[in-house]
């Protein structure tokens, strides 16, 4: 690829370093979108089944704007269906994390906290990127971010707090999840040039921020964080994603695969 | 419409305070939660309201098949949009049902052990994109022609949850017939698609309004309540005169040889629906009637650790609270 011009004036990197990060943002939020929508209609409680598809709603409409600004910031004449719908598994730059399986209720709650405690700070960072329009989507998401933050972290709290079941149920999610949460907070060398650019946050920088959050919410949860910080990698670089991901994307890809070129 | 075949119960009470009730009804009264009713009235629109409820949550799972392969992102966040508005609409009709004295988990459990049921139409499967669009276009249409009227119900609590489903309910049928539209005017696998999606939904769609219930003492009896504001017949035909020049304005042949224009009436003629059919689905033998139970049982059962975690968290919290005071 041979990077775009840069948009707006911004200033930074390459396009293709801008192109790539900006796919990390959107394939984070359509994936885990994704993920959520899977849930319609089989919910515990009726709110919940709500809240998860108002939730997805969010990060679909995240992954519109993050993956329309990517389609143009490549220049190739890619549209955000185009990202969304017609790249394979070896092109989405998601975190491991969010392509894990729903699960029960409380792995799907648990892997949204630990995310959002994540996706916050971020946003809050991007919403000062020195280009304007990463800054204005960010914002935009920022709100919705907080919210998801709040509901998901009383959820873990809820849960974990609740009967012995319960409480069981998000350790074991807790644990499952816990070896995808380092993934996020480790900087590659994308991270390391789009911070260096001011136009996007070290996820290092965030991680200190992220712990603060993730041990009082689990604390106040009485959830033992797990001991050990390995981290499993390969999402957000597309270096080795999990088998997870190609079923997601064959079942949310195929109409546009199996009728190519038509207008829905 | 998502109720059908309301049964409405005799009532047993003062023929005094019934006339008085009545007279209220009449004069146009909206009757409120702590006010004296009937309990006929009551019982009747618990199943009423109950399966009006049970239908939207149902009516989740049909939908929910395609958000997860909708092809587009603005398409898929319009589902998303549709189907969170739909369990809203569960959320509000539950509220409406427990202000006459049932629970939300009263009626769960009614619906999960096939004691009450949601409408027939939830019980037909989707099996392409084009169904997102028959299903907003028609259902939601059918449904948008009983409820109408419903938001002039007696009973407060129902009309004013009626008023609120309304008008995301117009929304829904117009992204329902977008879809039909770009399908119609799309490739030819679309536009068979769109064809094959009418000509399976049509029939089921007519089957929403319920029998014909002419000879009806129980819709009798909820007419004069407000509880039920036209006959089938009259809602029936007034869906397909709206929707027969829809269907021509997409391309689109309604499946009925017989359907004709008549002049006389002001109306179409067109050809019943099979009702053997439709009492099969209501006993259970619909395509998909052991599915969608099955899938809200599942949900019903792999949910209740989380409603007791929740509810254990909030008793300790309580307690926790009252110590400290």
């Amino acid at each position: 690829m041979s990077g775009s011009a840069p948009v707006d004036g911004a200033v930074g990197p390459e396009g293709d370093t801008r192109f790539e990060y900006l796919l990390r943002l959107g394939d984070n939020a359509l994936v885990l979108g994704h993920r959520l929508s899977e849930w319609c209609g089989r919910g515990p409680v009726l709110e919940e089944d709500i809240a998860l598809a108002n939730t997805a709603l969010d990060l679909i409409g995240g992954a519109q704007m993050w993956l329309g600004y990517a389609a143009e910031v490549e220049g190739s004449g890619r549209s955000a269906d185009d990202l969304a719908f017609l790249r394979d598994v070896w092109d989405f730059r998601n975190l491991l994390l969010v392509e894990r399986p729903n699960g029960d209720f409380g792995h799907t709650m648990m892997r949204q906290f630990l995310f959002d405690a994540f996706h916050v700070p971020l946003l809050g960072a991007l919403s000062g990127s020195a280009d304007p329009r990463i800054a204005e989507i960010a914002e935009k998401a920022s709100k919705e971010a907080r919210y998801h933050l709040e509901r998901s972290a009383e959820t873990v709290v809820a849960l974990g707090d609740g009967t012995e079941e319960s409480h069981a149920r998000m350790q074991a999610a807790l644990d499952a999840l816990w070896p995808y949460a380092g993934e996020m907070l480790r900087a590659d060398a994308v991270d390391e040039a789009i911070a260096a650019a001011g136009l996007g946050a070290d996820p290092a920088t965030l991680a200190p921020g992220w712990e603060r959050t993730v041990r009082a919410t689990l604390d106040e949860a009485t959830l033992a964080v797990p001991e050990g910080d390995f981290a499993h990698t390969g999402g957000k670089s597309g270096a080795r994603h999990s088998e997870h991901l190609g079923p997601m994307l064959a079942q949310m890809q195929w109409l546009q695969r199996a009728y190519p070129g038509a207008s829905w | 419409m998502y109720a059908q075949m309301i049964r409405s119960e005799a009532t047993q009470d003062d023929p005094e305070r019934l006339a008085a009730f009545q007279a209220r009804i009449d004069a146009g009264e909206k009757i409120e939660p702590k006010e004296w009713m009937p309990e006929g009235y009551r019982k009747t629109l618990i199943r009423q309201i109950g399966q009006h409820a049970h239908s939207e949550i149902v009516g989740q799972l049909p939908e929910g098949n395609w958000i997860t392969r909708a092809p587009t992102l603005e398409r898929k966040a319009i589902l998303l949009a549709k189907v969170q508005d739909e369990a809203g609409h569960g959320l509000y009709l539950y509220c409406a049902a427990e202000t006459l004295g049932v629970s939300r988990d009263e009626l769960f459990e009614m619906l999960n052990s096939g004691k009450m049921k949601y409408s027939s139409i939830f019980n037909y499967p989707t099996l392409t994109w084009a169904d997102m669009g028959a299903v907003g276009w028609l259902v939601d249409g059918a449904a948008i022609m009983n409820q109408v009227p419903l938001q002039r119900t007696s009973y407060g609590p129902y009309a004013r949850a009626m008023v609120r489903i309304c008008k995301e309910e117009s929304f829904h049928q117009r992204q329902g017939f977008d879809i039909m539209m770009k399908m119609a005017n799309g490739t030819p696998a679309q536009k068979r698609m769109a064809q094959d999606a009418l000509d399976r939904f049509w029939y089921p769609s007519l089957m929403m309004f319920g029998p014909s219930d002419k000879d009806s003492v129980h819709s009798a009896q909820s007419m004069a309540w407000k509880i039920k504001m036209n006959t089938n017949d009259e809602l029936r035909q007034k869906f397909v005169d709206q929707t027969v020049p829809q269907a021509e304005y997409l391309g689109l042949t309604v499946p009925d040889d017989t359907l004709a224009w008549n002049a006389e009436k002001g109306g179409y003629d067109f050809a019943q629906p099979d009702w053997d059919e439709f009492y099969d689905v209501l006993k259970g033998n619909g395509p998909c009637n052991a599915d969608r139970l099955e899938a809200r049982r599942t949900a019903w059962d792999e949910g209740a650790w989380v409603r007791e975690g929740m509810l254990a968290h909030a008793e300790k919290k309580r307690a926790a609270r009252m110590a400290a005071e």
